[in-house]
């Protein structure tokens, strides 16, 4: 239980998909304009994140991983060239599916998020998720934690930003640094903050 | 009354369409740096109130003052009893031998003296480097040079060590200047502090110079540990071994950052900036309330390998730059939160986040300046949440 939760505190902290690896940044820029629509799109992150991630973790471990076909009869079939594939797939059905629940359930939601709900399919954070349980060979309890932590810290991320921006609409930026420029910088001071946590050994 | 006339004879030059137009910035510096700014609300609703900027910056410097004293003689102080082991040597040691007056730790004044010639080229660095591009980036754009850089380079050059170089301390001022502040519009419009964001570049930029690990006394072999480094290190027994007590660290005769080591004297600035009102008191019962509660968690909570949980608020208090950043960058009104019940919850996160820095990280040994940092990402936040809390519940009494 207790590197359940470091491994918690590390994902969301520690390193933050998005203020110390840096993924997801088409999403975390252009969505960060508001605070409501920014914690909407930071859920449905955590939401696909935490269905994906121990998805993917299934069946890396019972289709791809070597040996791993053995209840089938092929001990010898190694399938992990089909990884990148496989998850791409997996999160392409998953955001359809979230797409379409929103667009019954929560219609403002989805069309605040517009465009960038499908692109989500393509968000690196999301694959950045799944290729780090791939790489740290995670289990499947550690699988799901890292999921929902990752997300979450994605979200807060995200909503931290997008409370920065709401101040900055107060302030007197540059014409040259308008819009995308400044939002780059203040990501870049934003990560800076959440250096504090670099180092922590948990 | 000479130089009054001097200003009004010189001023139709820099207004519109005089032939220094472009430099009226610079102008309007000087004279509301010299004068009671003249510029006056012209157009209803009149709002009357003896605080405008230039009042509040004037008393955030002022409530410096004790900082400054502080850190002039305990420079001193530390160097001159590093001397005496090691030897002086140097343009400072030249000066300061020229003048007849000696190193003797015991002599006040020549602690003094030896401590202004550590933090006065580092603050005239600081008020050259970084005034050179306020007025840049004022001419450019147009807009007034403020105040409030006269507070960010004092409090910048009081949170270096004495040691940092030079070339160094305009780095960081600049970065501080143009990054933390300029580029978002200037005074008031940024969402970080400037002088800590110029501080924390330096500190990631060199972290060998400016870690934090060991005491930043300016003299060539001496080397030693700051507080929070021995603590990290031993425990807090070791802590006495190294003739460190609680009293010599409220005081401030420990080696540190030049203007941060003395609790003391930052209890003087707290005062006046509460009296004044120009601090707010809930962001420091904030900030008091999530230190000493977290570190008597974590005092409770213990462990076996890391000497720190065992570290007891009131030293907390007193070492690093806790006391320095709760006084001065904590109550800073623009990169806080600006909501009442915000204020307390912005206060908490920054205690919290300390202890929990220089507790649990082991990469830094202090955590104001990254804590407050963080502090400041969230405060937007903050606000927006007990917004959102104060329009529900005003909703729900109006149904």
């Amino acid at each position: 239980m207790e590197d359940l939760i470091s491994l918690a505190v590390k994902a969301i902290f520690v390193e933050n998909l998005a203020l110390s690896f840096f993924l997801g940044m088409c999403t975390f820029i252009a969505v960060s304009k508001k605070i409501s629509t920014a914690i909407g799109l930071g859920i449905s992150v955590m939401v696909v994140q935490s269905i994906t991630v121990p998805a993917n973790n299934l069946i890396l471990g019972y289709l791809l991983a070597p040996g791993a076909l053995a209840w089938a009869g092929f001990p010898d079939v190694d399938l992990t060239f089909l990884g990148l594939i496989s998850y791409i797939g997996v999160i392409a059905a998953l955001v359809q599916i979230l797409e379409m629940v929103l667009d019954k359930y929560f219609p403002p939601l989805y069309n605040a998020l517009g465009v960038f709900l499908p692109l989500i399919t393509v968000n690196c954070a999301i694959l950045g998720g799944s290729l780090f349980m791939v790489e740290r060979g995670y289990d499947f309890t550690e699988s799901v934690t890292y999921g929902v932590s990752s997300g979450f810290g994605w979200a807060l991320a995200i909503t931290a930003m997008a409370g920065v921006r709401e101040k900055l609409k107060y302030s007197d930026i540059p014409d040259g640094l308008q819009g995308l420029g400044i939002t780059f910088i203040t990501a870049g001071l934003m990560a800076m903050a959440f250096m504090s946590f670099s180092g922590v050994k948990l | 009354m000479g130089l009054r006339n001097f200003f009004d004879r010189i001023e139709p030059n820099f207004e519109k369409g005089g032939k220094w137009e472009r430099y009226f910035p610079l102008y309007e510096m000087v004279e509301s740096f010299l004068y009671t700014p003249k510029a006056v609300t012209t157009a209803a609703p009149h709002a009357r109130s003896y605080i405008d900027m230039k009042r509040i910056m004037t008393y955030v410097v002022l409530a410096t003052v004790p900082c400054i004293l502080m850190a002039l003689y305990n420079t001193g102080y530390q160097t001159n009893m590093a001397i005496a082991d090691f030897g002086a040597s140097g343009w400072r040691a030249a000066i300061i031998g020229g003048l007849g007056i000696g190193f003797n730790p015991a002599n006040p004044l020549a602690n003094m003296l030896h401590g202004l010639t550590y933090f006065l080229p580092i603050y005239i660095t600081t008020l050259v480097a970084g005034g050179l591009f306020e007025v840049i980036f004022a001419t450019v754009r147009k807009h007034e040079v403020n105040e409030g850089f006269l507070v960010s380079s004092m409090l910048y050059a009081l949170i270096l060590p004495a040691t940092t170089p030079l070339w160094q301390v305009a780095l960081g001022i600049i970065f501080g200047v143009v990054i933390g502040k300029e580029v978002f519009g200037g005074t008031g419009k940024n969402f970080l502090n400037p002088a800590l964001t110029g501080r924390a570049f330096l500190y990631f930029a060199y972290p060998a110079q400016l870690s934090g690990d060991s005491v930043w006394v300016p003299v060539d072999g001496y080397t030693g540990a700051t507080a929070l480094a021995v603590s990290a290190a031993d425990g807090m027994q070791a802590l006495a071994g190294q003739g460190m007590t609680w009293w010599n660290s409220f005081l401030g005769f420990v080696p540190g950052s030049m203007g941060e080591t003395s609790t003391l004297a930052c209890l003087f600035g707290l005062m006046f900036l509460l009296a004044t009102k120009i601090g707010n008191y809930r962001m420091v019962v904030g900030c008091l309330a999530g230190m000493i509660g977290f570190s008597m968690l974590l005092n409770v909570v213990g462990s076996d390998t890391n000497p720190m949980f065992a570290m007891p608020w009131y030293w907390h208090l007193v070492v690093g730059g806790y006391a320095f950043g709760l006084v001065f960058m904590v109550t800073e009104p623009v990169s806080g939160s600006h909501t009442n019940t915000g204020r307390y919850i912005y206060g908490a996160l920054i205690g919290v986040m300390v202890v929990m820095i220089r507790v649990i990280n082991p990469a830094f040994p202090e955590g104001m300046m990254l804590a407050i940092l963080f502090g400041n990402v969230f405060a937007p936040l903050i606000d927006h949440f007990v917004v959102q809390a104060n329009i529900k519940r005003r909703a729900k009494r109006h149904v």
